[in-house]
């Protein structure tokens, strides 16, 4: 499958989803540059952590205007897949492909860390690969990761599932203390209610390799993978 | 001989006073105006002032840096460039480096840390190399004194600040609170970068009429005179008014500058590239034209401003962040350009490189500054600075007598939460550790551990200082610190291969400063050579003093070791129930300049003997059991002593383990459970293999004093039988507990 990892300006885990993919899962993966508006054919756009554009302003808020952009909702609407890791989570709330916001987090402070995620929904094309209520251990690090929508909205979420993963503890549960950002209903990571956009705060691409932190990681990736073919 | 330069209107008038206002003395401004033949001009006053800085000239420390090993097999590249180089395998080269920003970080936290950080990544990739890892050592005030938490706050900000956004992990450090520095921290940053050999690129230049490119943020009045009246002057009340002469960083356009400066590397047009850190755009053109026995001429109208109206003098000592200078190919300008362009950063051609050996610049048609350009740099002045040792020991005013020594079990949760040993989580979980997906083992282990992709060698690093025992001794506190760093990288299983290294030290003016420092320099020389670990790069960092007391003496050491084989690295953690714990070590374990010692109260002592020879096999013993895959972990036994590193060596982080430990036939049971001092490694085996490893280590002790349990409590010779998860609780949270950061 082709994928398609855009580089914007501050972008910093491209070259890590660019690595993941195509070194280590073989995937035919190439970085798109932001001032272009081609995908280059990709069949999943994967808009990647960092800080785009140093997010001086709100995180994601300038990126969501890189001529890009504009191509990638385009894509969305036509149903194309679109993943969003922490920064590309942001810019996609951002220009609204994602219900919600992403705000600073509750202690105030960046926190690189690894978490304990809980698949709320495995049948979507960005989870099928794991188990409904399977835990997988992801690294998250984001300064702004503090997930927030209105009641309703939340409501809706949950109803559609569209939420596909919490922050829960080594038992799997969504307790307080394994809520490292402060995310209402420790949401780590939603879905559009077509199932074709996904945005989450964990990063996949560092949990692909045994001696780099696990392979957690790859069940995203080989279900967007499986999703396609 | 061209023109003489004009003043600029509006100038002060030069002379003595506007000298030493510079930091000049008068036999240095009598100096400069030999050199020219007639008085200097205000912006040439104001270059020599930087240029002949402590900080840029090494003018007291010259005289000792030079007798320090700097070559060895692996190391490529000549002195004098921006960083160090050595070969690590497979055609890469590691390029690293470390400097101080201690008075900035003093005066402004956030931003002097944090172009602390960027300052030194732009060192790497100015060399040609990626920057893929950064640590920093860092020392502060006691924990309670009421400046501290502000300072921690800010320098941990200003690091993660500035690390996290320009997408370089910080992988790596260590953090100090002692009341030594409650007047002057310590900010000491290293950045390590890989290259392909054959991109290396050199800070000399060559060919006359090739141009010179200013790329990056424009100027600004930021950090003018940050180099020699903020680092090359000691501390007093005043020091609050220099918050000014602090850079202010911007990490995103430093990111764009990697990507844009490795990109232009990759056309082959650049001939020289150098960072505009301490003196700006007159250190870096002066010393590329210099290095190459050249003249350079510069218009400074060209420069990219930030503002209107910044005289000649400003532009030249401006210390504006993200900025380098470049000197290209004649005629590929326009290509190097093109790259910037594409990065939406500035790349202006600003002057020229020339023949006559002089370095000279234009302002409005004038030429404003006009100066042999050896002057600048090899015929700045040298000192040979009186040494003299103290009469006093640093540490003699501590009490001497024990008044009640605790109980071992109070000792060991004392030391567990004490700030110098707990956990350092709370500071390193807001650094950013995985980007770049080099990451195997990150902080909180004994040494960085990283892969290089696309081979099956990796990289170990490390930093450390102990100021306690280079105050009791400087010379074996030196040797001390270098024995540490390499252990903690031998410990991983990575040959140690090379030391760059930062030192901070009170005024050198002061005969006993400057002793301290050349018994520094020598300690930190014959250790180098006895580990044939060259130093490669490095920093010296004097006037650390607040009202006329000098800090600690703090010799900063980074060790960067190899991997053949990074599968094979060691963790620092007990896996598996059952295994053997040894202890190796190289002499018996003392309490003199201990954390017990500190903590308790109790007299320092002194420091014992170091073999250097014992201290290598140690080293080497360590990496031939990884090698051959004889241990299962490894962890070296210092701040809180043996005690406390079997605590550590319990905190698995997948499993509950525990560890019984036989007791200490001793009647100096504190020395044996809490002493450090000597090098002392626990490592855990299977017990087949305790044969072979006693062979590898011989003739050093290798003592078989308990087992892993799958139980998980640590039992240590009967006095002690705690619940490891209660321990790590204490270890884990006592600083954030101090600090008040709850996350």
């Amino acid at each position: 499958m082709k994928w398609g990892v855009v580089s914007f300006p501050g972008s910093l885990d491209d070259r890590d989803a660019l690595w993941a993919l195509r070194d280590v899962l073989g995937q035919d993966a190439a970085l798109l540059w932001h001032k272009d508006e081609s995908l280059g054919g990709a069949e999943c756009v994967v808009l990647p952590g960092g800080f785009s554009y140093g997010d001086y302003l709100r995180c994601g808020a300038i990126a969501r205007f890189s001529p890009i952009m504009k191509s990638v909702a385009r894509f969305a609407a036509d149903g194309g897949l679109v993943l969003g890791i922490c920064n590309g989570f942001q810019i996609l709330c951002e220009a609204h492909l994602l219900p919600g916001a992403l705000t600073r987090n509750r202690s105030l402070a960046f926190v690189c860390d690894f978490v304990n995620l809980r698949v709320e929904n495995a049948a979507t094309p960005f989870t099928r690969a794991a188990h409904q209520g399977e835990t997988l251990r992801l690294p998250i690090k984001h300064g702004e990761g503090c997930y927030v929508a209105p009641e309703d909205e939340l409501r809706q979420l949950e109803e559609r599932g569209q939420i596909l993963l919490r922050y829960v503890d080594a038992r799997g549960e969504a307790t307080d203390a394994a809520n490292p950002n402060g995310s209402m209903r420790s949401i780590a990571g939603v879905a559009n209610d077509r199932f074709n956009v996904f945005g989450l705060m964990p990063h996949p691409e560092h949990a692909v390799e045994a001696m780099l932190g696990g392979v957690a990681g790859r069940k995203i990736f080989e279900s967007i993978a499986g999703a396609a073919r | 001989m061209s023109e003489a330069p004009a003043a600029t209107p509006g100038e002060p008038k030069v002379d003595l006073a506007a000298a030493r206002a510079h930091g000049l003395t008068e036999a240095e401004f009598a100096e400069i105006a030999r050199i020219l033949g007639r008085t200097p001009t205000f912006t040439e006053l104001g270059v020599f002032s930087v240029m002949w800085s402590e900080h840029c000239s090494y003018k007291s420390s010259r005289k000792y840096l030079k007798t320090l090993p700097r070559e060895g097999p692996n190391v490529v590249g000549g002195p004098g460039e921006n960083a160090g180089a050595i070969d690590v395998g497979d055609g890469w080269v590691a390029v690293f480096k470390i400097e101080s920003h201690n008075h900035p970080s003093y005066v402004e936290p956030y931003q002097g840390a944090a172009t602390g950080v960027g300052g030194i990544l732009r060192d790497i990739f100015t060399m040609g190399a990626r920057p893929i890892a950064s640590m920093d050592s860092l020392k502060f005030g006691a924990i309670d004194h009421p400046r501290t938490r502000y300072l921690v706050n800010g320098v941990v900000g200003g690091i993660g600040g500035y690390g996290n956004c320009v997408g370089v992990p910080t992988v790596a450090g260590e953090v100090m609170f002692d009341p030594g520095y409650n007047g002057n921290i310590l900010v000491n940053a290293f950045a390590l970068g890989l290259a392909r050999r054959e991109d290396l690129q050199s800070a000399r230049a060559h060919g006359v009429g090739n141009p010179v490119l200013y790329v990056g943020s424009a100027t600004g009045r930021d950090g003018i005179h940050g180099a020699s009246l903020l680092a090359s002057a000691e501390f007093d009340s005043e020091s609050e008014a220099k918050r000014p002469t602090v850079q202010v960083g911007d990490p995103f356009t430093e990111k764009l500058l990697i990507e844009a400066c490795l990109e232009a590397i990759k056309t082959g047009a650049i001939v020289a590239i150098q960072d505009m850190g301490a003196a700006g755009l007159t250190s870096s053109s002066s010393e590329m034209a210099g290095r190459g026995g050249l003249g350079v001429e510069l218009d400074l109208d060209r420069v990219p401003l930030r503002e209107p109206n910044l005289s000649p003098y400003e532009i030249l000592l401006s210390e504006s962040q993200e900025r380098m200078l470049i000197v290209a190919e004649h005629g590929r300008e326009a290509e190097l350009a093109a790259v910037f362009e594409k990065w939406d950063l500035h790349a202006v051609v600003i002057g020229a490189i020339t023949g006559d050996g002089r370095w000279r610049a234009r302002f409005r048609g004038k030429v404003v500054a006009d100066i042999p350009i050896a002057a600048l740099s090899d015929d700045a002045p040298l000192y040979d600075r009186p040494t003299q040792p103290p009469k006093r020991s640093l540490h003699e005013a501590r009490p001497h007598a024990v008044v009640v020594r605790p109980e071992p079990a109070d000792a060991l949760r004392a030391l567990l939460s004490s700030p110098n040993v707990a956990s350092r989580r709370m500071v390193f979980r807001q650094y950013d550790s995985l980007v770049l997906s080099n990451t195997v083992a990150g902080p909180g282990g004994d040494a960085a551990v990283l892969r290089i992709k696309g081979s099956r060698r990796g990289l170990a690093l490390k930093v450390d200082s102990n100021p306690r025992a280079c105050a009791l001794d400087p010379y074996l506190g030196a040797i001390t610190t270098v024995c540490e760093a390499a252990r903690n990288v031998a410990c991983t299983g990575a040959r140690p291969a090379a030391i760059t290294n930062c030192l901070n030290y009170g005024n050198p003016e002061r005969p006993e400063i400057m002793w301290q420092f050349a018994r520094g320099v020598a300690g930190l020389g014959d250790a180098a050579r006895a580990f044939a670990t060259p130093v490669i790069s490095g920093n010296v960092s004097f006037y650390n003093e607040t009202e006329g007391r000098a800090i600690p003496p703090t010799p900063t050491i980074a060790m960067v070791g190899v991997f053949a084989d990074v599968s094979l690295n060691v963790k620092h953690y007990f896996s598996f129930p059952g295994d053997l714990i040894l202890l190796v070590r190289t002499a018996p374990p003392s309490l003199a300049a201990s954390e017990y010692a500190d903590l308790f109260k109790i007299s320092f002592g002194a420091l014992g003997p170091i073999d250097l020879v014992r201290e290598r096999r140690l080293l080497d013993g360590l990496v031939e059991c990884a090698e051959r895959r004889l241990i299962r972990s490894a962890h070296d036994v210092s701040e809180g002593g043996l005690a406390v590193a079997l605590a550590e060596a319990c905190f698995n982080p997948d499993q509950a383990l525990g560890a019984e430990i036989e007791p200490v036939a001793t009647d100096a049971a504190a020395e044996a459970w809490f002493g450090e001092g000597a090098s002392t490694v626990i490592v855990s085996a299977p017990a087949e293999n305790l044969k072979a490893i006693h062979d590898i280590f011989a003739p050093l002790e290798v003592r078989p004093i308990g087992r892993v349990s799958a139980a998980p409590r640590l039992k240590l010779g009967g006095w002690c039988d705690e619940d490891v998860a209660a321990l790590r609780r204490l270890y884990e949270e006592a600083l954030s507990g101090r600090l008040g950061r709850h996350d």
